[in-house]
Formats: C-alpha cells, sequence, structure tokens
C-alpha cells in the first residue's frame, strides 16, 4: 500500500479496497519503523490521527468524501495545529501547544484528510540541510549519510521513504523545491499570495509560501486544490478564483516555449545534474516543445539581495520570542534584560541567531538605505527579469539546485557555501513566482531535481507540463530501495 | 536674556471603533485583564494583522478637518523594540508615509487674537497593552486589553510660543477629535494625551535650541504645568553657562517637576521598515469625497453660523461651540424655545455656573436641555419670572422633576390675573398716601417701592410687567 501515490489511494479508498483507519495504521506502522533511522518526525499524532481516519471512513461511507477524504498528509511543524505541538524544530517552542489552526491545517480538515504527524524542519526554516533542527537532523532515504535539504526535509524525507504520501511544506528561499529535489520528489512553492499564511510561522513575510510535496504532479495537483485560496485573515493572500488543477494536467504541450536561462548552466553546476537537466529537455523536445535560452541577468544579485531581505524580516518576526508570554523561558531571571538574553540566547540555535543579527544590522540607522533599501531595489530588478522572460517564454526551466544532496556535516562550518546551495531558488521568491521542482533522474544515487518555474499565478501550467514529462518518464516512481 | 519658548506636541488620540486596528477584539474599556486580547493581540506565532478599514475614514475625516494632503498611498511600517507589554516585539505604526499629510488649525489666544500651528502630519497606529507595577510584589504584571488599539498621532510644527500656547492648540485638538467622532477624547482613560518638545532659545534668534522630550501628559493642566517647568529648568541652565541635554523626560504631577527618563545616547534605533504582512493603504479621490460629504460642521464654521443664525457675540459664540456637547445643548434648548438670547444666558450662565460648581461635563448635567427648554418656555409665557426660574432649575437640578412638575408642587406659578392683582395695588395704593405724594410730585423712583410691596406680599409670584404697568396706570390716574 505505501508504494502508492495520492491519486492511487484515493481510489481505493472510495472503491473500498481498504479503509482510511487501515491506511493510516500502515503509514503510521512505517513512521514506527524507519523514522528512528530518518527522524523526520517531531511528532506524531496517533490518536488524533486515526479519530480523523474513522471520521474520514464515515464520510467515505456516506458518499460525501472528496479527493482528500482519508488521505493521511503530514504538517511541517511550522503550521500551527490547535491543541497539538508546533515547535518550528526550535528548542524555544518546545513547548508551544498552538491554541489554534493555520488555515492550511483547517483546509485539510475540512478536506477530510488525516493529519498523521508534524514534520521535521530546520529551525524557524533557516536552512537548506535539516541541520539546523533543534530536534537533530533529518536523514536523506537515498543515503543516510546526506542530508535531506531543507528546510522542509521532514516532509520531502517522509514523503520519499514512503512514511507518508503527501506532506505539507514552505518556501522561503528554495525551502519546498531543495528537499523535493535532493529527496527525489514533487514539490510546488506556489505564487506568493495564493496559499493563506495565517497560522504559518513566520521566517521572512514578503518571500514565506506553504506549498504542497508529493510524489507526483498530479498528487500535487489535488494538494494545491485544497490549499490554495484567498484568506481574509491575511492581507497578503489574493482573492483570485482556484482552477481545478487536476483538469488542465494532460493538456497538450505542444508548442510550449521553454526559456533556457543561460545564467543557471555557469559555474559551479555539477556536470551529473547538468546532464539530467539536459536529458529531461530532451523529452520535452519530443513532447514537442521549443526551447529557447533567456537570460535573466540579475540572477547573482538574488542571493545577496536575499541575504539581506529574509534576515530583516526574521529579525523582527522573531522578536516576539522573549520568554514573556509563551516559549522558552530561562530560568530565575534577575530582571527584564535577563530574561530576554536568556531566554533568547538559550532557546534560538546558531544559525537563527546569525540571521536575526544580520537583519538587526541591515535594519539599523545608517545601514538601512544601503542594505535593506537597496536589496528592495534589485528585488524588483530581478522581478521585471522574469516578467520580461514570460514576454518571449511560457515556462522557465533549468536544475533545482547545482549539485545532489551533500554529506551530513559538510556544509555546517560554512554558512555561504551552505547558502549558495539555494543560488538557482531564491530569485523565485524574490519575484513572487510558482516554482516546482520534479525528479529528472539520478547522479551516483542521488536524486537530481528540475526546476520549473511559471509565471504569476500560472500553477496549472506548471502541474499541466510537469506531469506530461512524467507520463513519459519513471524518476519519479523510484524510491530509494531499502523503502519500497 | 530674553528668552524664546519653542513647543511642538505630538498627540495621541485613540479612535473610537468599536474593534481594533488589526484585529476583531473588543477596544471596550476596563475590563478584566487580558480577556479583550485575542491570538493577534497576543502576538502568537503565525497570526497576522488585517487593517480595521473604519480606521481610515477616521483618518481622512481628521485629515480634511485641518485642511491637510491625505496621502493617495500609505505604508505601515514595524517600529521594533522590546517591551513587556508590546507583544510582537514591535508596534505596527506609519514611518516615511503617513495618511495625513501637512495641515493647520487656528487657535484662539486668551487675548482674543488667534493665531495658525502648523500639524506636521497625522498617523496610524497601535497602541500597546499596560506594564502593572504595583501589586505584584517584586513582579510586573501585563494587561493586553489596550495592545491594539487603534491611535492617530498628531504632530504639530514647533510653532507653539507659551505652555498657555499648548494648551490652547491641544484643547482645540481635543474639540476637533470629539466633533468629529473620531475619538470620544476621555484623558482619564488615557484615549487622548500628548508628548511634548520643549527647548528655548535667546528671543530673536532663528536656531532652535536642544529640546527635551516630555513624555505620556495625559491632562490640560499638567500639559501647562510641565512646560512651565521645563522651560525655567532649560533656562537656568543655559543662564548658568551649561547646556541642555537632550533627551526624554518624564513629568512627575505630584511633584510638579520632570524628571530624565533616558538620554540621545541611550536613544533607541527602531529600525523602521515596511510591515510586509500589510499592503500600503490605498486612498482615491472618490472614499475622500465619501468622507466630505458625510462630515459634521467644524467649530469655526459652527461658530460663525451662531453669529448669523441666533445673533450671538463672537464671545458667546465662541463659548458655545468650544465642545460640540456644549453647542448642540445650546442649540437644542435655542431651537424649542425660539430665543437664542435666552437659552444662550442659561446655558453660560447657570448652567455652566452649576457644572463648574460640581466640575462636571455637559454630558454629565442632571438637567437635560429639553429639560431647560421646558423651564425657559415658563418664563416666556410668563407663567413664572426670571428669578423664580433659578429657584425651579435648582430644583431641577437636584432631580425633583421637570418645569412644571416643580412649579406645580411649589405653588410658583405666577399671578397674573389682573383683577386679583388690582384689588393688590389698590391695596398698596390706598395703605402708603405719603408715597403716592411723592410719586406723584415727580420721584419715578418710588415705583420701585410699590412693586416690592407687591412681590412680597405675593412671595414674587406676581407677573413684575403687569404689576408696574398696573401700578402707573392708577398712579397716574
Amino acid at each position: 500500500m505505501h508504494d502508492k501515490t495520492l491519486t492511487e489511494l484515493a481510489a481505493g479508498l472510495r472503491a473500498g479496497d481498504f479503509s482510511s483507519e487501515e491506511l493510516t495504521r500502515a503509514c503510521l506502522e512505517r513512521i514506527a519503523e524507519h523514522d528512528g533511522t530518518l527522524n523526520s518526525f517531531i511528532t506524531v499524532d496517533e490518536e488524533h490521527a486515526l479519530a480523523q481516519a474513522r471520521a474520514a471512513d464515515a464520510r467515505l461511507r456516506q458518499g460525501e468524501a472528496g479527493p482528500l477524504t482519508g488521505i493521511p498528509v503530514a504538517q511541517k511543524d511550522i503550521f500551527c495545529t490547535d491543541g497539538v505541538l508546533t515547535t518550528c524544530a526550535s528548542r524555544m517552542l518546545e513547548n508551544f501547544i498552538a491554541p489554534y489552526s493555520a488555515t492550511v491545517v483547517e483546509k485539510f480538515d475540512a478536506a477530510g484528510a488525516v493529519m498523521i504527524g508534524k514534520t521535521n524542519m530546520d529551525e524557524f526554516a533557516m536552512g537548506s540541510s535539516n541541520e539546523t533542527s533543534y530536534y537533530g537532523p533529518v536523514r536523506n532515504p537515498w543515503n543516510p549519510e546526506t542530508v535531506p535539504g531543507g528546510s522542509s526535509g521532514g516532509s520531502a524525507a517522509a514523503v520519499a521513504a514512503r512514511l507518508v504520501p503527501a506532506a505539507t511544506g514552505t518556501d522561503t528561499g528554495g525551502s519546498i523545491r531543495q528537499p523535493a529535489a535532493l529527496c527525489g520528489v514533487t514539490g510546488l512553492k506556489p505564487t506568493y499570495g495564493r496559499v493563506s499564511r495565517w497560522g504559518m510561522i513566520a521566517f521572512a513575510s514578503s518571500l514565506d509560501q506553504g506549498g504542497p510535496i508529493a510524489r507526483s504532479a498530479e498528487d500535487a495537483a489535488l494538494l494545491l486544490g485544497v490549499m490554495a485560496g484567498f484568506d481574509e485573515r491575511d492581507s497578503t493572500s489574493i482573492d483570485r478564483p482556484v482552477p481545478d488543477y487536476t483538469a488542465t494536467l494532460n493538456d497538450d504541450i505542444r508548442g510550449l516555449k521553454i526559456g533556457l536561462p543561460k545564467e543557471y548552466f555557469g559555474e559551479g553546476l555539477e556536470a551529473g545534474v547538468a546532464q539530467a537537466v539536459e536529458a529531461a529537455l530532451d523529452e520535452y523536445r519530443r513532447l514537442g516543445a521549443e526551447i529557447v535560452e533567456i537570460s535573466l541577468p540579475n540572477t547573482h544579485l538574488a542571493v545577496p539581495a536575499y541575504y539581506v531581505v529574509a534576515p530583516a524580516e526574521c529579525s523582527s518576526n522573531l522578536s516576539r520570542f522573549d520568554g514573556v508570554r509563551f516559549g522558552h523561558r530561562c530560568e530565575e531571571p534577575e530582571d527584564l534584560e535577563d530574561l530576554y538574553k536568556r531566554s533568547r540566547g538559550e532557546g534560538f540555535g546558531a544559525e537563527v541567531k546569525r540571521r536575526i543579527m544580520i537583519g538587526t544590522y541591515a535594519l539599523s540607522a545608517g545601514y538601512y538605505d544601503a542594505y535593506y533599501l537597496k536589496a528592495q531595489k534589485v528585488r524588483r530588478l530581478i522581478r521585471d527579469d522574469f516578467l520580461r522572460a514570460f514576454e518571449q517564454v511560457d515556462v522557465i526551466m533549468g536544475p533545482t539546485t547545482p549539485a545532489p544532496a551533500f554529506r551530513l556535516g559538510e556544509k555546517t562550518d560554512d554558512p555561504i557555501t551552505m547558502y549558495l546551495s539555494d543560488i538557482y531558488t531564491i530569485a523565485v521568491n524574490l519575484a513572487g513566482l510558482p516554482g516546482m521542482s520534479i525528479p529528472a533522474g539520478f547522479v551516483n544515487g542521488l536524486p537530481v531535481g528540475l526546476q520549473l518555474i511559471g509565471n504569476h499565478f500560472d500553477e496549472a501550467r506548471l502541474l499541466n507540463v510537469a506531469h506530461r514529462y512524467q507520463q513519459v518518464t519513471d524518476h519519479h516512481l523510484q524510491g530509494p530501495a531499502p523503502y519500497v | 536674556m530674553e528668552w524664546e519658548t519653542v513647543i511642538g506636541l505630538e498627540i495621541h488620540t485613540q479612535l473610537a471603533t468599536k474593534s481594533k486596528i488589526f484585529s476583531g477584539a473588543s477596544t471596550a474599556y476596563g475590563a478584566a485583564p487580558n480577556t479583550q486580547a485575542c491570538a493577534v493581540d497576543l502576538g502568537l506565532p503565525g497570526v497576522l494583522p488585517v487593517l480595521n478599514k473604519a480606521v481610515v475614514d477616521m483618518a481622512i475625516r481628521f485629515g480634511l478637518a485641518i485642511e491637510a494632503e491625505i496621502a493617495p498611498l500609505s505604508i505601515f511600517a514595524r517600529k521594533n523594540y522590546f517591551y513587556p507589554d508590546l507583544p510582537k516585539g514591535y508596534q505596527i505604526s506609519q514611518y516615511e508615509l503617513p495618511i495625513v499629510g501637512l495641515g493647520r488649525v487656528t487657535i484662539e489666544l486668551e487675548d482674543g487674537s488667534t493665531k495658525v500651528i502648523g500639524i506636521t502630519r497625522a498617523h496610524l497606529e497601535e497602541d500597546a497593552g499596560k506594564s502593572l507595577h504595583e501589586d505584584f510584589h517584586g513582579m510586573t504584571g501585563i494587561d493586553l486589553n489596550r495592545a491594539g488599539t487603534p491611535l492617530l498621532e498628531i504632530v504639530s510644527e514647533p510653532d507653539l510660543r507659551s505652555p498657555q500656547e499648548a494648551v490652547a492648540y491641544m484643547k482645540k485638538i481635543h474639540a476637533l477629535v470629539r466633533y468629529l467622532e473620531i475619538s470620544d477624547g476621555n484623558m482619564q482613560e488615557g484615549s487622548f494625551r500628548c508628548d511634548a518638545n520643549v527647548s528655548v532659545r535667546p528671543r530673536g534668534s532663528h536656531e532652535f535650541g536642544t529640546r527635551t522630550e516630555l513624555k505620556n501628559i495625559n491632562s490640560f493642566r499638567f500639559v501647562e504645568k510641565a512646560i512651565e517647568y521645563e522651560v525655567e529648568r532649560q533656562i537656568e541652565i543655559l543662564e548658568s553657562g551649561g547646556a541642555v541635554v537632550q533627551e526624554t523626560r518624564l513629568f512627575d504631577p505630584d511633584k510638579g517637576e520632570t524628571r530624565p527618563m533616558r538620554s540621545k545616547e541611550e536613544a533607541m534605533d527602531y529600525r523602521y521598515f515596511p510591515d510586509p504582512d500589510l499592503l500600503p493603504v490605498e486612498i482615491t479621490p472618490e472614499m475622500i469625497e465619501k468622507v466630505r460629504a458625510e462630515m459634521p460642521e467644524l467649530p469655526d464654521a459652527k461658530r460663525q453660523r451662531f453669529i448669523e443664525a441666533y445673533r450671538l457675540s463672537e464671545y458667546d459664540a465662541g463659548i458655545l461651540t468650544a465642545s460640540r456637547e456644549m453647542a448642540d445643548y445650546f442649540e437644542t434648548v435655542a431651537k424649542a424655545i425660539e430665543d437664542a438670547k435666552l437659552a444662550a444666558n442659561w446655558v453660560m450662565g447657570e448652567l455652566t455656573g452649576h457644572l463648574n460648581r460640581e466640575n462636571r461635563e455637559i454630558g454629565e448635567s442632571p438637567v437635560s436641555a429639553d429639560q431647560l427648554a421646558g423651564l425657559l418656555k415658563r418664563i416666556l409665557d410668563n407663567t413664572i419670572s426670571g428669578k423664580i426660574a433659578k429657584e425651579v432649575f435648582e430644583a431641577m437640578w437636584a432631580g425633583e422633576g421637570d418645569a412644571d412638575t416643580i412649579i406645580a408642587e411649589r405653588g410658583l406659578k405666577q399671578i397674573t390675573d389682573t383683577s386679583a392683582l388690582e384689588a393688590m395695588v389698590d391695596e398698596v395704593i390706598a395703605n402708603n398716601p405719603k408715597q403716592v405724594e411723592q410719586f406723584r410730585a415727580g420721584k419715578e423712583k418710588v415705583l420701585g417701592f410699590f412693586v416690592g410691596q407687591i412681590m412680597k406680599a405675593t412671595q414674587g409670584k406676581a407677573n413684575p410687567a403687569q404689576v408696574n404697568e398696573l401700578l402707573r396706570k392708577k398712579l397716574s390716574s
């Protein structure tokens, strides 16, 4: 059962081949069996999951089921879940039971999905390897000595290892696409404003966006259909109808114009990854697409701009973790300053502190214009690059990451090298565009991701283009040997 | 050396919305601590602010009233600092692009002259919670009911030149926000408070002196006292060869002095930046016109109308339009009795006297406008004299009922029966032949004696005009 995709499982539930309770128990058993090694979950709520599964079975019997009714879904531990521990993988929130649910969680609940647990991640979503988690690193199921990517590493690893058919992620600079690529699964970061941020613990508010991680584009289409939509509780969410993403999956892509940014194929890209991407492009040629070289001239500014904007916003967003109302509080504070310093000093890990300090510096009097304001101007340039490109092409493609999964500990002492692993994904967030990563082959037994970038609100096209590729290839069907 | 005082005020006025500026929690005052603070107000992880649109209309209303430019696009910014009653670690405010730009108001000074005071800007922001230092034995209690309450911060130009001007300006803004119905202006509850920037310079100088900022003053009297103290303190320092330190100071009303809170060196770097959780506020000309069409009459316009429509003096009109409640009270009475002069005299005389004596606002008057009109109608239809009316008013103030009830119960109805009065007049004339002689010899003043006799006999209830007329008729015949 665990090797079935979400779409196949949904069909099985409807046909009565198995119940949601059976399916949920099967997932729980696999988590119990494998997660000791993988460490992809922070919280598994068996009781809650089984109760939801039984309710889903009742809905299925009454014929009131939607496509996700009865399907176990894991939530990244950045989404608040009412009555369930929500840690953001930080000691700061080690004891935080959220008193409300995120809109995304409510939508899955309403669809009848089963919330099976909360997945591990980089602390406050700050990281590209899942090594900054207070709960320890997640292992990549393809090779336990390598990282799963981050920050949604737990979600990607859990889906890749077939512990759960689908999971949510969030993506601020590549945090859905990069782990999806490194774990060989399908991940989609929607257009900024497409999925509500209410209840999603903020890292960098102007960049954060929730999205699905699954085994195929078809599954991702079903998940996005549930997650997307206007939410009056999020002022930055956009009031625009949600299309049926599954309806256009099979649309013909002959004549599709694919742009290849020459900047994404330069120095730093591993040869094996480049070859896998080339092979994928050949596949698209066979499907009738036209490949056009394009230029995104400000690409080299994306990482520096991102590492001003994101830390600046995070330095302010994380100010509420002060030990006063919730979260970690130091023992016996001497006075207010001591309370702040020790609570935050003890509660946050090194990477979070580094980014708070960078952001605080960038916003300080006398530096604001030189850093924050300038970064915002660069952001506009990057966005304009993409919008110009989309006048010529329908989608943009390239590698998701410059290299496959790296070894645990390999980059932890060198933040800059770590930051550069997001070099192809970050610009998409700065421009607010939708982006996907789909499996496109392997290098030395490790998965390679192909990145698809669409124009604003063009998720349906991305899913269509990804699905057509998955119809003629089987990379997405491959699983890591011990877990298949 | 002669010194000139330079003052600018930052007034924080709480906007009279039902719910908070970025959440649906109630803004009602006085609830048990932390019962009116929702997840957004508590700054829980994952929550987001949503702008309460009512505050935008209120800010536009204020902007129109001070003839300011309303920004077509304004931006909410985060002001970052740590404090236990600031749940998010930042306050959502406006910084570079405030909703209301440069405007002005005219203030009236005690000598009757007027002065135009510039208003640099007015911007929207959320209030913080309250730290309670008493009752917790070495700990601090936090009440977040006030967190997220909408404020309009109104920043004046440094145009004020004396503590008295500062008070006149503050009163003007206070009356204005109440006229506009955008704030209840309640100073005890902290709905209207100000910070004062104060400096002195040699008269004739064009440079500003070093200023200090006096924080969180919540009464007109304290503003005057705090500035007076601060001006004296600064002059003393300068005259003894010292230099004023730029710092934030607190006014202690008990001691009547200001004392330092933090210096410029310790001044906060608030690291303002646009709040990425909120969209820029867009204001179209149509929105402005809609608010303009619903604007209430403003104090200056009302004063002018009172002068023209009710033929009031400039002085009377000024007093009667000082607050909207006063103006409404007067106008209700004036319309009901169709005698503006009588209404004005009573509102400014008896009513204001009683209010002042008991230190009450006009809204707390035990005698309503309708009740006062009922009383004055009885003067106009000769049921009672003005003198008796004062007695009736006293009883109304004490809560004994409306005028007609009191007049009836106390038997205060004026005697207007001509035959009854005639008999009394005849009797008084018959009993006082000497005075009759004097009057007939041309001593007009003696008439007063006769009137007095009749009033005494009727306990003041005789109609004075009628008595006069009868006396003249009988004495001259």
